[in-house]
């Protein structure tokens, strides 16, 4: 359990060594980062990346880890491109493997699983991305604890990590399915969250994804009987 | 740290400088106003709303919809920034200086935590919520503030993080001394000055 719950040491400014990059969608991409001053992290922390011009003009983000604490001496974090991205648009067109990149943290410690069960997981497009880090985390850490993602996107070009979500994990495909899918379609909804199966009064939901996904999925959540202060949400402001 | 570059990359979304300037370290503009909340948005209705001014003070006052209503309100053009890193500038709220809600009630104390419906709390000194510079503010662009954004009534202190201007507000607790609020407990800077870049513990 003490793996589970690390004290957030957040990190000064480091720099860290890309070691691997994995296409996960046509525009989404992971990145391993070999860190010298690594920290376990809470899975649903995040990172802040700091980009360096020659002439020292900097831009900033803020990136949710996608992997385990237990990868020790690196992290992983998963980028969506966005369409006028400054940092996003760097992470995907210029970095590769072998270059280093300025970084710090992990920070935040309330959107973070702590080894809660029963689990409730909702995510919206990219913001399966923190999710992800507290499904594999479980799966390493505490394989028997009850755990269910549930993960809309809008089309198959959307889903990241599709090999991984495995046998916790409910997908629905809110506008396109792949041809021959027998599983849910549509937005998520009541009928879903109930396919879960996880008891309200003992879960805890986390729900992450933009402003009209977390709101709605925690509509959801409250509906199902879910209370106010059980359920956590992050929403994707503009990061870019 | 100081001297690392990053390799290709050229700052091209550089803004024109007098946005530069107002810019604080680490953010960048953005032109909409994003929402931020750590659970459900709460449904805030008017009727029955109260705003408490408690703690240690000389008298506890309390106001109503109403009666908010008939206090000085001010307009307050401001530039806002949000510790997730966007800056939104050239933005105009309407509302009432704390000055008039805290004079009202005496405070004996040296900071302030904001109560929110929700649950949501944030810690402040004084010294940062008066001589106009914090509002309860109901109306953002000549419109009433909608629940998303903290409606109907938020705290605003525009130099600070946005943290700070607790949405759905509550109440106004006058302290002895200074105590984390939510996101203060939750890894977040106990004042958060954008301008020294206090976002995190041990900024």
């Amino acid at each position: 359990m003490e793996r589970l719950t690390p004290a957030p040491r957040p990190g000064r400014w480091q720099i860290g060594t890309v070691t691997r990059i994995v296409q996960e969608t046509p525009r989404v991409k992971s990145f391993r980062i070999a860190l010298p001053e690594w920290t376990p992290h809470l899975p649903g922390q995040h990172y802040d990346v700091r980009l360096t011009a020659p002439d020292g003009y900097r831009a900033q983000r803020s990136y949710s880890v996608a992997s385990s604490p237990l990868d020790e001496g690196a992290i992983e974090l998963t980028v969506d491109r966005l369409d006028d991205g400054e940092v996003s648009g760097y992470l995907h067109d210029v970095l590769v493997v072998g270059d280093r990149i300025e970084l710090r943290g992990p920070f935040a410690a309330f959107f973070v699983w702590r080894g809660e069960t029963p689990a409730l997981l909702l995510g919206g497009g990219s913001g399966v991305v923190p999710l992800m880090a507290m499904l594999r985390h479980k799966r390493r850490a505490l394989p028997d604890a009850e755990m269910r993602l549930l993960y809309s996107v809008r089309s198959p070009e959307e889903a990241i990590y599709r090999d991984e979500l495995g046998a916790e994990t409910l997908l629905t495909y809110s506008r396109a399915a792949p041809p021959g899918w027998r599983g849910a379609t549509g937005r998520l909804d009541a009928a879903l969250l109930a396919a879960a199966a996880i008891d309200p009064a003992r879960g805890t939901v986390f729900a992450c994804g933009s402003h009209g996904f977390a709101e709605h999925a925690a509509r959801l959540a409250l509906d199902a009987g879910f209370a106010p202060e059980r359920i956590r949400t992050e929403r994707f402001g503009p990061t870019g | 740290m100081g001297d690392f570059i990053s390799r290709g990359f050229s700052g091209r979304r550089r803004p024109p400088q007098e946005v530069e300037r107002r810019l604080p370290p680490g953010q960048h503009l953005e032109a909409g106003f994003p929402v931020l909340t750590a659970g459900p948005t709460p449904q805030v209705p008017t009727a029955g709303w109260t705003l408490t001014v408690d703690g240690a003070v000389g008298r506890t006052r309390s106001w109503s919809w109403e009666q908010f209503q008939a206090l000085p309100f001010e307009d307050v053009p401001c530039d806002i920034h949000c510790v997730t890193k966007w800056s939104k500038l050239g933005t105009r709220f309407r509302g009432v200086s704390l000055d008039t809600l805290l004079a009202a009630a005496e405070p004996r104390g040296s900071h302030l935590l904001a109560r929110c419906h929700g649950g949501y709390t944030t810690n402040l000194p004084l010294a940062d919520v008066t001589g106009g510079r914090a509002w309860i503010a109901t109306e953002h662009e000549g419109e009433p503030l909608s629940p998303d954004h903290g409606g109907p009534a938020r705290l605003l202190v525009p130099h600070l993080y946005f943290w700070k201007s607790a949405k759905w507000i509550a109440g106004l607790r006058v302290l002895d001394g200074d105590e984390p609020g939510f996101w203060e407990s939750n890894g977040y800077h106990m004042r958060g000055d954008p301008w020294r870049e206090e976002r995190y513990w041990n900024d």
